[in-house]
């Protein structure tokens, strides 16, 4: 009874004291909030440090952030460029009118080693003419306008080759910024009197086009989705775990701070404010950093990767998000961290048994999004996707992957036991503390996964751009094409590529498609129509088996596909003609050009092209034909060049320049890869292992302060005789295992992600062993911040560590 | 503590009346209890008696006669030795051996030394006690301790006295 | 100049950190099976004369013999298996792995020297057992009391049978009575192996357990048993 009064009166007696007032008023917590960002950078050396240190990593993550919320406006200006400066006469097919302002425009893309010199050729048809943006006029006949980029190739050694392929202009201006889509673009303008509109130029009466509003593709959609989540939940992650940064030394402090009379709450807000200044100043940073990186952008080339400073402007409504959450979140984790402490006056307390960790909700997780995505149909044709449920889907489970993780971690380090010295102290540590570890690489884990799944997306849609294509390089690389069919020109090319440097072979034929000539049965019926290849005997050799040759002979080729011989043998009769002009019979005001195929002619097998096609048809030698009679004919020159001569496809391309301007040069490949989709899967794999690299950075971290905090065992380890060896097989060990967790289990999640979403775009998995790269990378991650930590585990080895501070 | 070894050691520095022994007893070493006259001149007596001390002269300037002592070689030989034995460590030794660390100093004699083998003496017997200790019962244990906890402040002391020499020999000599 | 049968002694021995002279000349000797007290004020080079002999510090100037070999010249990798199979070491506090149990503590040393982990754990419980501390197997560290985990310290020490144990204030952060318990297992388990031990302690009634004292002023040493 006593007692109970006495203690009653304690409490009543302790309330006035202000640390001790529940609950505190807003001056109270607002000077304890103070305080702690005063403990942020007043705190010495170690509180400095460890504000840097959680500033650094804010900022890494806050820059990326505002990266990522500059997207859509990059995308915006640099696309909004792009149709600045394309020709509108291109797509609505109206014929326009010669009048002084219009001007003919024909497309130059040329390549250049691995990269894409595009350009344009231009003539004006009057004395007023419209200008592409970024020009003042358009180029006169011989000269040419280059991007800066362009001009800083071309006048280095590098661009010798380029430049002699150009060496019929000289440049006379640069191509200002608004003409380009990116600072580091290969653009050129040429003006050229040679260009007509049968030399393939168009007329254009004005630049540029509005572009009518066009529904994103519902694929489209749904990979930015999965693409947001899988890059910014990292980063996330990385935050959390940088404002953790320091945190026991922290926690110490403020156990210090309690003693002379703090309550737990006001430490908790001091710890926050601290926190708080740490991802104030990180806001800086980021800020700082994102600034320098844009104007970083325009100054290299990374990866292709290159943008005006002023396009990279976060949409500010993302950047105010960005503004808000990451303090936000700083102080959320804070706070969080703390519950699993309790700092008393006379130390810090770790809650003696963590709870265990419940495994039903992170489970739930991922089973959930999986079933949404299951249940979300399949996207086809125009039907309006379930945008919200595919991102909900793909987010929960990804989500779900990374709590999964620590349970993971637990459960696995729980099992085991035994082995070496190194691996069972690592196995211990972890079994004491796997939350940090497991936290960190949880981001790791949803990169990695995510990329997996979309790099399986992309694989399964890439299937149709990237078909294995039959050409066989060992017989010819480069395809030259010219518009007009012209034996001489057919002839020209083959000499001419013959003598160039590199070259082994040239095959050069003119191509044109010949009709059955008369009446047809059915007005609606197909008119027989089949290909007509001209070329010397040698040529045509290459193309059909072909025993006995001689100039003036001619021969029908199958391809042995009995339908496709029958259709050949339709046109194609024996002692009978046909017409070369193939449109005369189906539109009205064309001359019939009747042709005899000699009776003569025998019929042969076709054998496949370098390009790996069989060209079946009329097989002309130029003696039984030429091929000026031809009608909208094609010459075209494949060319088998010496994979040893460096720079082979320069030597093709500058020739066919010399030869003709206009000639198109295509270069065949083993496989042919769309180069967009590839881009992104590099891009993708590069996000991924930017990710693993920031990761990478907070463990190295955690591990640094674990080494340090560990000074004196270390110390005491060594003097009895442990080798240095044996601690870096533990440190090894250490960081291995959960990422060795981390990653299989993003392989698994990964791959299951990926097949569903594969399939609701109906296609199928193209390429099961895409995890690959991205698991070596986890392994050489893991080297390298054992590496990283062996100089100061050394250091911490040595007996220094044993004097008493 | 012995009275007779002090005053001779302060002879050594050159002869002194009876009445200037005191008085320089009194103020190095005398801080809580002054000595006797009769306790001066009965020492005096014995040492004379001894022949550790000569009469090296009466002086009678207007009052009673006083007697000027001087050392003997034997004297000083017998200081020496008396500084040179280690105390056998019991309790309450503090003024013995402040005196003769004050009076090694006074000497110019080496007074770490003295101090050091006071300290092995010391820590012999704590050696002895402390393997009694471990060999007998708990009343055994419990009396050995008190003897092992006042020897360990004498040695605690002894260890402070070392790290004090010098200043202390400044002092000394200053006064 | 190495005394008839000593086990480790060491002559003229410097070391210096930076500006600051820890060792100026220091002697020392050892004999199997005694117990030597390293005594001094703090700062005098105590640690550091303990460091040098075990092979854990380079002297600058000096030689250390030990078994009749000069330690000097050997490289890292043969210093630290002398560590591992000779020497033995207890230090004031933070020596113990906080993740692994305290038998797993025990039979670290042994493990580290090549020793199966079910033949070392077995090793552990025999020397924790005349410790006193067997009931502490399954525990970490983190739960047991000062004077228990130095307990456990000494046992891990002396596990491997070292022929020194180097003991750098064993009982600093222990009460007396806890202190003494720790010093008579310690020296009654070392006698019985024969092991020499060399015990830094600024406190005498632990130096009392010694058999000889030595005292480190100023990186100086000056061995007792001539004092006397």
């Amino acid at each position: 009874m006593s007692l109970d009064t006495r203690a009653k009166g304690h409490t009543e007696t302790a309330a006035p004291h202000p640390g001790h007032t529940p609950p505190a008023s807003v001056r109270a917590r607002a000077r304890d909030l103070v305080l702690g960002i005063r403990f942020a950078v007043g705190g010495g050396r170690a509180g400095w440090a460890r504000t840097i240190l959680t500033a650094v990593g804010v900022g890494l993550g806050v820059a990326l952030l505002l990266g990522a919320a500059s997207v859509p406006n990059l995308l915006q200006h640099r696309d909004d460029r792009s149709v600045a400066r394309s020709d509108a006469g291109q797509f609505d097919g109206k014929d326009r009118r010669r009048s002084d302002s219009s001007v003919l425009v024909r497309g130059a893309d040329t390549d250049f080693r691995d990269s894409t010199v595009a350009g344009r050729v231009l003539r004006a048809e009057g004395k007023h003419p419209v200008l592409p943006p970024g020009l003042d006029k358009i180029p006169a006949d011989g000269e040419m306008v280059v991007s800066p980029a362009l001009r800083d190739l071309l006048d280095s050694p590098e661009g010798k080759l380029l430049k002699e392929r150009f060496g019929a202009y000289r440049v006379t201006g640069t191509i200002g910024d608004p003409g380009l889509v990116h600072p580091k673009e290969l653009y050129f303008y040429t003006g050229s009197d040679a260009l007509t509109q049968a030399k393939g130029g168009h007329r254009v009466a004005k630049f540029g086009y509005k572009q009518p509003p066009e529904p994103l593709d519902p694929v489209l959609v749904v990979l930015v989705v999965l693409g947001c989540v899988v890059l910014l939940t990292p980063v996330i992650i990385f935050i959390g775990t940088a404002v953790r940064f320091g945190g026991d030394r922290r926690d110490k402090r403020l156990a210090a701070l309690r003693l002379v009379g703090a309550d737990a709450r006001a430490v908790r807000r001091i710890a926050a404010g601290e926190s708080l200044c740490g991802a104030l100043l990180g806001l800086v940073l980021g800020g700082l950093a994102f600034l320098a990186l844009r104007e970083l952008l325009g100054v290299f080339d990374v990866w292709k990767l290159s943008a005006f400073a002023s396009d990279v402007t976060p949409v500010p409504g993302l950047a105010v998000l960005v503004l808000l959450a990451v303090p936000l979140t700083a102080v959320v984790v804070t706070l969080i961290s703390l519950r699993a402490v309790s700092i008393e006056p006379l130390g810090v307390f770790r809650n003696a048994k963590p709870r265990k960790r419940r495994i039903w909700w992170r489970v739930l997780m991922p089973v959930v999004g999986i079933g949404i995505l299951l249940s979300s149909g399949r996207l086809a044709g125009d039907l309006t996707p379930p945008v919200y449920a595919i991102g909900l889907g793909a987010t929960l489970t990804l989500i779900g992957l990374a709590a999964l993780l620590p349970w993971l971690v637990e459960a696995a380090v729980a099992r085991l036991r035994g082995g070496p010295v190194p691996w069972q102290l690592a196995i211990r540590r972890l079994q004491l503390s796997s939350g940090t570890a497991a936290r960190a690489v949880s981001g790791i884990t949803v990169a990695v996964a995510g990329a997996i799944a979309l790099q399986m997306m992309f694989g399964a849609m890439h299937d149709d751009f990237n078909r294995v294509t039959d050409n066989d390089p060992g017989r010819a690389k480069l395809q030259v094409l010219a518009d007009v069919g012209d034996g001489e020109l057919a002839e020209q090319m083959i000499d001419k590529f013959r003598t160039t440097k590199g070259v082994e072979n040239v095959i050069g034929t003119v191509v044109s498609y010949v009709v059955k000539p008369g009446k047809l049965k059915n007005a609606d019926d197909i008119r027989p129509t089949t290909e007509l290849t001209v070329g010397t005997c040698a040529n045509l050799r290459e193309l059909a088996r072909i025993d006995s040759c001689e100039d003036g002979d001619t021969f029908v080729v199958h391809t042995g596909d009995a339908d496709m011989n029958d259709w050949v043998d339709e046109a194609a009769r024996p002692g009978k003609p046909v017409d070369l002009n193939s449109v005369s019979w189906d539109e009205p005001g064309h001359r019939h050009m009747p042709w005899t195929l000699p009776a003569d002619s025998p019929t042969v097998k076709a054998r496949p092209d370098p390009r790996g096609d069989m060209h079946d048809g009329i097989f002309a030698t130029y003696g039984a034909i030429s091929p000026s009679k031809l009608v909208d004919a094609s010459t075209n020159a494949m060319i088998q060049v010496d994979p040893d001569v460096r720079d082979n496809e320069e030597y093709v391309r500058n020739a066919a320049a010399r030869i003709d301007p206009f000639l198109d040069v295509m270069t065949l490949r083993a496989v042919e890869r769309d180069k967009q989709y590839a881009s992104i899967q590099t891009g993708l794999q590069i996000g991924a292992m930017a990710t693993m690299v920031l990761i990478a950075a907070s463990m190295l971290v955690s591990m640094l302060e674990q080494l340090r905090e560990r000074r004196r065992l270390l110390a005491a380890l060594t003097a009895f005789g442990t080798r240095r060896g044996s601690m870096a097989w533990s440190v090894l060990w250490q960081t291995a295992i959960p990422v060795a967790l981390g990653l299989a289990l993003a392989v698994a999640g990964g791959l299951g992600l990926g097949f569903v979403m594969v399939r609701m775009i109906e296609k199928s998995v193209a390429d099961w062993w895409i995890f690959l790269p991205l698991t070596s990378a986890g392994a050489v991650l893991v080297a390298v911040v054992t590496l990283l930590s062996l100089p100061p585990l050394w250091r911490m080895m040595r007996p220094d560590g044993l004097r008493t501070e | 503590m012995s009275i007779g070894h002090t005053l001779l050691g302060l002879l050594e520095s050159g002869p002194r009346h009876g009445y200037d022994l005191k008085r320089t007893f009194d103020e190095k070493f005398g801080h809580d209890k002054p000595l006797h006259y009769g306790q001066v001149y009965s020492t005096m007596s014995r040492l004379l008696k001894n022949g550790l001390v000569e009469v090296d002269g009466i002086e009678t300037e207007g009052g009673p006669e006083r007697k000027r002592y001087a050392i003997t070689d034997a004297g000083i030989t017998d200081v020496e030795t008396w500084l040179a034995t280690p105390e056998k460590p019991e309790p309450y030794l503090q003024s013995t051996l402040y005196t003769k660390v004050v009076l090694a100093l006074l000497t110019d004699r080496d007074a770490s030394e003295m101090l050091d083998s006071q300290r092995a003496e010391h820590l012999r017997l704590m050696r002895i006690l402390t393997d009694r200790k471990r060999k007998g019962d708990l009343a055994d244990q419990l009396i050995c301790d008190h003897a092992l906890f006042h020897l360990e402040a004498d040695l605690r002391w002894l260890e402070l006295a070392a790290a004090r020499l010098n200043k202390l020999a400044e002092e000394v000599r200053s006064a | 100049m190495t005394p008839a049968g000593s086990l480790l002694t060491a002559s003229g021995l410097r070391k210096t950190y930076g500006p600051t002279t820890a060792l100026d000349g220091a002697d020392f000797s050892i004999h199997p099976g005694e117990v030597v007290a390293v005594m001094g004020p703090s700062g005098s080079g105590k640690s550091t004369l303990l460091h040098c002999l075990a092979g854990i510090v380079k002297p600058d100037e000096g030689s250390i013999t030990y078994n009749g070999r000069e330690l000097a010249g050997l490289p890292d990798a043969a210093l630290s298996a002398l560590r591992r199979s000779e020497f033995g070491f207890v230090f004031q506090f933070g020596q113990l792995v906080p993740e692994l149990t305290c038998v797993e503590n025990v039979a670290l040393p042994l493990r580290l020297n090549g020793a199966r982990r079910k033949d070392a754990e077995q090793t552990a419980r025999t020397w924790m057992e005349r410790l006193e501390v067997d009931d502490l197997l399954g525990k970490r560290p983190g739960e047991v009391s000062g004077g228990q985990g130095q307990r456990v310290a000494v046992a891990r020490a002396l596990a491997t049978n070292p022929r020194v144990l180097f003991a750098d204030e064993p009982t600093g952060a222990l009460d007396s009575l806890n202190g003494e318990r720790v010093m008579e297992l310690l020296t009654d388990a070392a006698r019985s192996t024969n092991a020499a031990v060399v015990l830094v302690t600024h406190e005498t009634r632990v130096a009392a357990y010694s058999d000889r004292e030595i005292v480190v002023r100023d990186g100086r040493s000056r061995d007792m048993e001539r004092a006397v």
